[in-house]
């Protein structure tokens, strides 16, 4: 592997988080109604850390992750602190994004047919990005995506620089997403559901893959994803969403082992494990709420099979730390004691 | 209520299954050239047989293009087999009544189909009560008869009639959706319901609820089910036997518990493994298998899936495997599950 490719040596200080995201907020304002997507979320993700946002559709996991790097459309207003790496993202100039993204923060998605160029090779579009951001010669960058395609372990690499995506498999394609993602050794990767198109036996393979590539180059990634599968197999924290706000967050094993909160531990329920046969499935009631007004109280009330008169109460709810290192939005959650 | 009882007798008796599947073959021509002359095939099924025993649930499993949503509309008959046949509950499907056939329009009305994709199987203009009525018109039931059916499978499926009847399919979210598709198929009182990926659009709490929904469904209108997923974990909850299909042909086939604690295929033993651990302690750290599925064109010789098994040999390129019999109906289309196949492993699986 060359030497560009390598973990950085120089570590970040380790007090400064690489993402800091606080009381963040979008809403989505058209001429017929207004939603309120992201009501107030708190990330923290130090540096070569794997946090995993886990929801369930409408939960604002995608719109948190494309606020983190300035992709929402122009109706969407964005509230609240955002910083990767001690830079203020809410601030930056369309000049300084163009530079922010793909050299600091990339971000890899579910579809790759939609997010690579059809018209242009896979070795020309990694090329590109190295040339704009690090003003390679041309040579230079046609070498270093030869690296990078190596290094997502696309077989026959010197002969796919030359393929257009519609020629590669789909998992293929995933890796060359992946590729152009890394090409500029970004400090950040957010993935948005990037294996849930893929089948079984490939999905595994780049899910390993991200994991491997992740200890290799001391990346901190944001993986989006609705499976609590994936979360097992790549995360080191857990942060689950509902209704735009982090219900509960903490380190995957025992997230996994015992959720704090109502919710995650009706999703963990209504996950169908092996050994569930003959048995009933647990459901979570109705539907997730409207967000044409922002929840006030626990959003989850109306569906908690544990609510009580104190969770129409309490406004927020405000977390709750029982443990260090675990949160929950609940009132049932004992505080720090 | 009238829609409790199935109006089509059980013809064959319980022995008989409901239906009989033999050697059902699909080619899709690709065309190209200046003349538009047959280049390649892709041989989407590929000599499938099996039965569906009346009652049980059979699941499918397999990656994307192995066959198995092409084999659920050959089923359906919404295409026609290159090869192949149909026996339903005894009778040769789309053969001659005379002489003990049954028409293709009886037997439709007997087989239903659920589709993965709930908003685009409903007619965005009609009110969801007339898409359910309208299969039962079609087929000569009033129009207060259908509309009161109707309703009444709409309770079924747990959407209160007063409320959602006169709703459009765009008023209703996805796993509302996919409970009108399913009232819709069993509005015509079918025996048999064909279901392709109906929950994989479905957030996980929702697919619960449409689980549980098609167990309580089963028992009250005694159907069978052909459920056709990719989600292992699901197909293990649901179903009796299981089918597993790889590149157009069955790999392996077995009741349910033999098939997820004994796997005799590699590939099968592969897919089992590359599902996520629920455990985050216990990760794995090579994937159970490399590369993707090839494409179905040109499939390889012999097994098709030497080319991605790790205990390939010689004979495994030369010939194709025979379904070996594993006892208990499990059986496996693999060398190695033969003994005297002439793999050096034969035969030390079925012992």
């Amino acid at each position: 592997m060359s030497e560009v490719l390598e973990r950085p040596t120089v570590s970040e200080a380790a007090t400064t988080p690489l993402v800091r995201m606080r009381d963040v907020g979008v809403t989505f304002v058209t001429r017929d109604r207004t939603v309120h997507a992201v009501n107030g979320v708190d990330i923290d993700l130090a540096a070569g850390e794997v946090l995993c946002i886990l929801g369930e559709s409408g939960s604002g996991k995608s719109v948190t992750m494309r606020a983190l790097m300035r992709l929402l459309p122009r109706f969407a207003r964005v509230s609240g602190r955002i910083e990767v790496a001690g830079r203020d993202v809410t601030a930056m100039d369309e000049a300084a994004l163009q530079d922010f993204r793909g050299s600091d923060v990339a971000m890899i998605f579910q579809e790759p047919m939609t997010a690579l160029d059809p018209v242009f090779t896979i070795g020309r579009q990694i090329a590109e990005t190295v040339q704009r951001h690090e003003g390679l010669s041309r040579a230079a960058a046609e070498a270093r995506a030869l690296e990078l395609l190596e290094l997502v372990q696309i077989p026959s690499a010197r002969r796919r620089l030359a393929a257009y995506p519609h020629e590669l498999s789909g998992g293929l394609r995933q890796r060359a997403m992946i590729a152009v993602a890394l090409a500029c050794k970004p400090k950040l990767l957010l993935a948005d559901e990037p294996t849930t198109a893929l089948d079984a036996t490939v999905q595994i393979q780049v899910l390993l893959l991200l994991r491997k590539l992740q200890e290799q180059l001391g990346m901190g990634v944001i993986f989006v994803t609705h499976d609590l599968g994936v979360a097992g197999e790549i995360a080191d924290r857990v942060a689950v969403m509902y209704a735009g706000k982090v219900v509960e967050e903490g380190p995957v094993e025992a997230m996994m082992r015992g959720p704090l909160h109502p919710y995650p531990r009706g999703l963990l329920g209504a996950t169908v494990h092996p050994g569930m046969r003959g048995k009933r499935l647990t459901t979570i009631p109705g539907a997730p709420p409207s967000l044409d007004t922002p929840p006030t109280t626990c959003p989850f009330a109306p569906r908690c099979p544990e609510v009580e008169p104190a969770c129409l109460e309490e406004a927020g709810p405000a977390p709750r730390r029982p443990v260090p290192g675990r949160m929950a939005r609940c009132v049932q959650v004992p505080a720090a004691g | 209520m009238s829609i409790a009882q199935s109006t089509h007798e059980d013809r064959g008796g319980p022995a008989q299954p409901l239906l009989l599947v033999q050697d059902l073959k699909k080619h899709f021509p690709i065309r190209g050239g200046l003349f538009g002359a047959t280049v390649a095939t892709v041989r989407a099924v590929d000599g499938v047989s099996f039965a569906v025993r009346k009652g049980e649930t059979l699941g499918i499993v397999g990656e994307s293009g192995c066959g198995k949503s092409t084999t659920a509309r050959l089923l359906m008959r919404l295409m026609d087999p290159d090869s192949g046949s149909l026996v339903f509950d005894g009778e040769g499907v789309g053969q001659n009544t005379q002489t003990g056939g049954l028409a293709l329009k009886d037997y439709r009305r007997q087989v239903q189909m659920v589709f993965q994709d709930s908003y685009a199987s409903l007619n965005p203009r009609l009110p969801i009560e007339d898409s359910i009525a309208f299969a039962p018109k079609v087929h000569g039931v009033s129009d207060k008869e259908a509309r009161s059916r109707a309703r009444e499978l709409l309770a079924a499926v747990g959407l209160a009639p007063q409320t959602f009847a006169r709703r459009y399919p765009h008023e209703l979210s996805g796993g509302q959706r996919q409970r009108v598709n399913i009232a819709r198929a069993l509005a015509l009182q079918p025996r048999l319901v064909l279901l392709d990926e109906p929950v994989s659009a479905l957030d996980k709490s929702v697919e619960a609820q449409v689980l549980n929904l098609l167990v309580d469904l089963k028992e009250t209108f005694g159907l069978t089910y052909l459920f056709i997923s990719h989600d292992l974990n699901v197909v293990q909850y649901i179903s009796d036997r299981v089918l597993v299909m790889y590149l157009g042909e069955v790999a392996e086939m077995g009741p349910v518990d033999a098939i997820y604690e004994r796997p005799a295929h590699p590939y099968t033993r592969a897919l089992l493994a590359s599902r996520p651990s629920m455990t985050p302690g216990q990760r794995r750290t090579e994937p159970p298998l490399t590369g993707d599925p090839p494409n179905p064109i040109n499939p390889p010789s012999g097994c098709r899936f030497r080319t991605r098994c790790p205990h390939a040999e010689a004979v495994c390129a030369e010939r194709k495997p025979v379904m070996a019999e594993m006892g208990g109906g499990h059986v496996a289309a693999c060398h190695m599950a033969e003994p005297g196949s002439g793999h050096s492993m034969a035969g030390r699986l079925a012992a």
